[in-house]
């Protein structure tokens, strides 16, 4: 109690310094009086009395500091003092302070900015209330794309009865191709895409609607009034965010839907399920009318509370394979296996190592910052030696002088953080607006509480990493030496310069790890470019055609015959095709087999399927091995196939004129082409084969236009456009999309990794080659003298540049050594990441040691030839 | 009893040296023997009952002071001496002589123990 009021009286007494000193000094003048009242009593003279007054009352300003000890408080006062001091230093020394606070910035900025993205994308949990009871439930190792990972209408209904740890099992259709609606009732149709998603789903994910409401059971039946949900970004661009939308009909497609909701601006549908596409609608997916459609809901579930995964797992193993694959087609026992994997694991599980390794990447770069900053702080401590030495000698404790320059460490860091953080929300803000990286979850990136305490927390300790040694060094000096030093060039100068130049060979080191990774990883990443993907996307431009589900067959290839047949003719076109489902798009896969042959459980495979036009192959510039491309005459089933379906079919013979069951119907094989990637640039490609749309029997689910030109898509755009509203006036204003863009796509996270970590790579050469040229110069400096005597002795210009040279080289080969050690070590991590290229690849080794040597022998040439131009006169001269 | 103190010069080894602790009590104590009492007064008083065997510069006793102001146990007014000299008045509080007791007690108990033990393994 009584220290509760003694601290309280203590904060008082820190603010009314002024009234109680004045105070104090009037008591201690008092009390000096009455000691020399009381002297000259006794009989001393009026000076004797003074004197011995004095004497008994000891230190007056000694009595005066230890009573403002005891009143305020002194730790705030002393750091008070540090800070006026440390900013008066700070401030006299400004490049100094400029360049330091400049590279924390950039250390502590990238450092932030890399948190922020981890943090979104791996460890923060989704944007559904109660997100870590979502599930996804997948097929285990799937043989092929998305068509695997799928379950059917019926076997999802039995399912949702059947279960007994889920709260509720939903889904969503996930073969849904971009634009594949139209909304009219404007002069151009605007294409539109939307995704069917079961009944429950937005009650699944936990997702309330902003305006309106969500589904009700009687609008997910057959032949029920038609209605839709729309996202918030399509709402605000295409009806102005107008709130009387709920309950208006909207024209889709010829239709007339009604909107009974719009979806919060937190629920980004792409971002979880699909990164990298934007979905602008959601309908009904009404399970009897996809009933005979075979697997195509991706399932997602939330467990009941106090399920595990194991439980539900365990659940799953016994119920799916029991499960009917089609009610109506009871011989169909698809013996379907789920994998219940956490939601969040699943969207994020895979760039986990990725993530890791880029974390590692920007802390390294900040180590880099911190041995930078060490050194530049040991040369300046050295210049000051003198300063400490005197305050040494004064009475300044060893602590208080650390306390000093821990407080100058500590207020560059608070600067370098402050404006690293304004760098770090610019770089998200950034990322986050970039649609085109298939990356998930990228555009809720932002800088939020938890950034700002991790900046706040590596400031502290970059603070301390690089402030704790020079200044423990500084405050070790020995007094005597220090105070009669005479500045340069002695002893004293001399004396951390093993210590500076360890921490060059640390920096060189770290560089060397990074550009290491970097140079593996832009390796690998030019080794994907160069993957034989089986077409040819240079010069093929894609366009989505008005695609009309229902329209007759027959009438459709003629349709597309009319297409292709008009767009020829414009000048400029060399050829052109249709298909109904582009590569590294989605797609979908049947069953084929050689007609006859019995074949055991698993030994075939989901193929993928597309429906073209003839032309479509040379179109995309496929090659093909063996037999002819379709014909538009070609009424009879035929099937073309990829040479791995032929291999496993027919190994070892000519597969031209067999017969396959392909789609339920019987086709004869009249070409092999080459393997296509069809699901990703590194996978593999999986079984293929085309069908003609010419047959009716074989159902297309869209229509892309190819056309292979070698002019730019733009100046046919508007020709093109012409023609295909001559044929169908319907056609809305899909954009001309170039097939690069799809493989870009497709490769745009490995893309997007690469340049970072070649960012931070190229940032940590800099920061070394900086320090570098830092330990030279100041070397250089020191040694003024030693060099003018020697080129008095007779050492020419090039042998006093050599010498510098070699100096510096004697330290890159060190710091080289060493990082090349550490690169072996740090880069079995990122092993996994790597594509085509082995983590020792001597070639990435060898470029980075010569790209050192070389940067190297740079930082070192301005000094060197400072240092070959010292006059030995003045040199000898000057202190 | 020999206490060390930590940054006072050393002025002759001949004195005991004091510790802010037992300064302070000294204090409440000359200040409920002697009732008011300014701080030139308490330090010439401590000065002549210890029987000058304490090493005290007369300044240390401001710092003291404030000490136990701040804790609540002695209260201080500005007033005027006999000379006729303006000078601060301290005096002890209800407070500062429950203080005072416990302490007196504390200190008489360790003098006690401290002396047994002391002499018990002495050499004689």
């Amino acid at each position: 109690m009584d220290y509760l009021r003694q601290m309280w009286n203590r904060v008082r007494a820190f603010f009314h310094k002024e009234p109680l000193d004045a105070d104090l000094d009037a008591e201690m003048a008092a009390h000096l009086e009455m000691a020399v009242d009381e002297n000259m009593q006794r009989g001393m003279s009026p000076d004797e009395a003074r004197r011995q007054a004095m004497v008994r009352f000891g230190g007056v300003q000694q009595a005066r500091e230890k009573q403002r000890e005891a009143r305020g408080l002194p730790f705030v006062d002393v750091l008070g003092q540090d800070m006026r001091y440390t900013l008066r230093t700070l401030g006299r020394d400004a490049g100094f302070t400029v360049v330091a606070v400049l590279i924390l910035a950039l250390g502590i900025g990238a450092n932030v900015a890399v948190f922020s993205v981890v943090n979104t994308i791996l460890l923060r949990p989704l944007p559904f209330p109660d997100a870590g009871r979502l599930v996804r439930i997948s097929t285990v190792n799937p043989p092929c794309g998305e068509s695997c990972r799928t379950y059917s209408a019926d076997a999802t209904r039995e399912f949702q009865e059947r279960n007994r740890s889920f709260e509720r099992v939903s889904g969503y259709f996930a073969f849904t191709g971009p634009d594949n609606y139209k909304l009219m009732g404007r002069a151009v149709p605007l294409p539109v895409t939307g995704i069917l998603v079961e009944q429950s789903f937005f009650q699944t994910l936990g997702v309330q609607p902003m305006l309106g409401r969500l589904f009700l059971p009687e609008e997910c039946i057959h032949d029920a009034r038609p209605t839709v949900l729309l996202s918030y970004p399509f709402w605000k661009r295409e009806f102005a965010g107008k709130r009387d939308i709920v309950g208006q009909a909207v024209n889709f497609n010829g239709t007339a839907v009604t909107v009974v909701g719009v979806l919060p601006e937190t629920f980004d549908f792409g971002s979880v399920f699909s990164p990298g596409a934007k979905v602008d609608i959601f309908t009904p997916y009404v399970m009897s009318d996809f009933e005979n459609d075979g697997n195509d809901l991706a399932l997602v579930g939330r467990l009941k509370p106090g399920v595990t995964l194991a439980q539900a797992q365990e659940e799953t193993n016994s119920l799916f394979p029991t499960l009917d694959g089609d009610l109506k087609h009871p011989e169909w026992k698809p013996g379907y296996t789920g994998h219940v994997i956490g939601l969040k694991e699943y969207v994020s599980g895979r760039l986990r190592r990725s993530l890791i390794v880029l974390w590692s990447a920007v802390g390294m770069i900040l180590l880099i910052v911190c041995v930078n900053l060490s050194n530049l702080l040991l040369a300046r401590a050295v210049a000051r030696s003198r300063e400490f030495a005197m305050r040494s000698a004064l009475g300044a404790g060893r602590g208080r002088l650390v306390r000093q320059l821990l407080t100058e460490s500590l207020i560059l860091s608070g600067a370098g953080a402050a404006l690293g953080l304004a760098i770090a929300f610019g770089v998200t803000e950034f990322l986050a607006h970039q649609g085109s990286i298939a990356l998930p979850l990228l555009g809720s990136v932002r800088i939020d509480g938890e950034a700002v305490g991790w900046t706040v927390a590596i400031a502290v300790v970059a603070a301390v990493l690089f402030g704790l040694m020079p200044a423990l060094r500084m405050a070790s000096g020995n007094l005597q030496e220090a105070l009669k030093d005479s500045g340069h060039g002695t002893s004293a100068g001399r004396k951390h310069e093993g210590l500076r130049s360890a921490l060059v060979v640390t920096e060189i080191a770290l560089a060397c790890v990074l550009l290491v990774a970097g140079g593996l990883l832009l390796r690998s990443f030019l080794h994907l470019l160069d993957v034989d993907l089986g077409f040819e996307p240079a010069r093929a431009t894609a366009i989505s055609l008005d695609f009309d589900d229902g329209q007759k067959r027959t009438a459709r290839a003629g349709q597309w015959q009319e297409i292709i047949r008009q767009v020829k003719t414009i000048p400029g076109v060399e050829t052109a095709g249709i298909s109904d489902n582009l590569p590294l798009s989605r797609n979908r896969s049947w069953g084929i087999s050689a007609k006859g042959v019995e074949y055991r459980p698993g030994e075939l495979q989901g193929t993928f399927v597309f429906i073209v036009s003839p032309g479509y192959l040379p179109a995309m510039g496929m090659r093909l091995q063996e037999g002819r491309d379709f014909q538009w005459d070609d009424n009879e089933p035929v099937v073309i196939i990829n040479k791995t379906v032929a291999r496993k079919l027919w190994p070892g013979q000519d597969p031209i004129g067999r017969i396959a069951t392909a789609g339920g119907a019987d086709a004869r094989v009249i070409g092999v082409i080459a393997d296509v990637h069809e699901s990703s640039v590194e996978g593999e490609a999986g079984w293929q084969m085309y069908l003609p749309v010419t047959v009716p029997q074989f159902g297309p689910e869209g229509a892309e236009l190819v056309i292979r030109s070698a002019l730019p898509p733009g100046t046919l755009a508007r020709s093109i456009m012409a023609s295909l509203r001559q044929i169908d006036p319907g056609q809305p204003a899909t954009e001309f999309r170039p097939v690069q863009r799809l493989v870009d796509h497709a490769t745009s996270p490995r893309r997007f990794f690469v340049l970072l970590v070649g960012i931070f790579a190229g940032l940590g050469l800099l920061l070394a080659s900086l320090g570098i040229y830092g330990v030279i110069a100041y070397s250089v400096t020191q040694r003024t003298q030693e060099i003018g005597i020697r080129m008095a002795l007779g050492a020419t210009r090039g042998r006093v540049q050599r010498g510098v040279l070699g100096k510096t080289l004697g330290l890159v080969v060190a710091g080289v050594g060493v990082g090349t050690m550490g690169s072996l070590l740090a880069t079995r991590m990122i092993a996994s990441l790597l594509f085509g290229t082995a983590a020792t690849d001597p070639l990435t080794y060898a470029g980075m040691v010569v790209l050192l040597m070389a940067v190297a022998l740079v930082a070192g040439y301005l000094p060197a030839r400072r240092a070959s131009r010292i006059n030995p006169m003045i040199a000898l001269r000057t202190n | 009893m020999v206490i060390t103190q930590e940054d006072y010069g050393e002025m002759g080894d001949s004195k005991l040296n004091l510790l802010q602790g037992t300064l302070d009590l000294m204090v409440l104590q000359t200040l409920a023997a002697m009732g008011e009492q300014h701080g030139y007064g308490i330090a010439r008083r401590i000065e002549q009952v210890s029987g000058d065997e304490v090493l005290l510069n007369q300044g240390t006793i401001y710092a003291s002071l404030v000490r136990l102001q701040q804790r609540g146990w002695i209260d201080a007014e500005w007033g005027v001496s006999d000379n006729n000299r303006k000078a601060k008045f301290y005096s002890i509080t209800k407070r500062g002589l429950k203080q005072l007791d416990e302490d007196v007690e504390y200190w008489q108990r360790l003098a006690a123990v401290m002396g047994r033990v002391l002499s018990a393994g002495s050499r004689d």
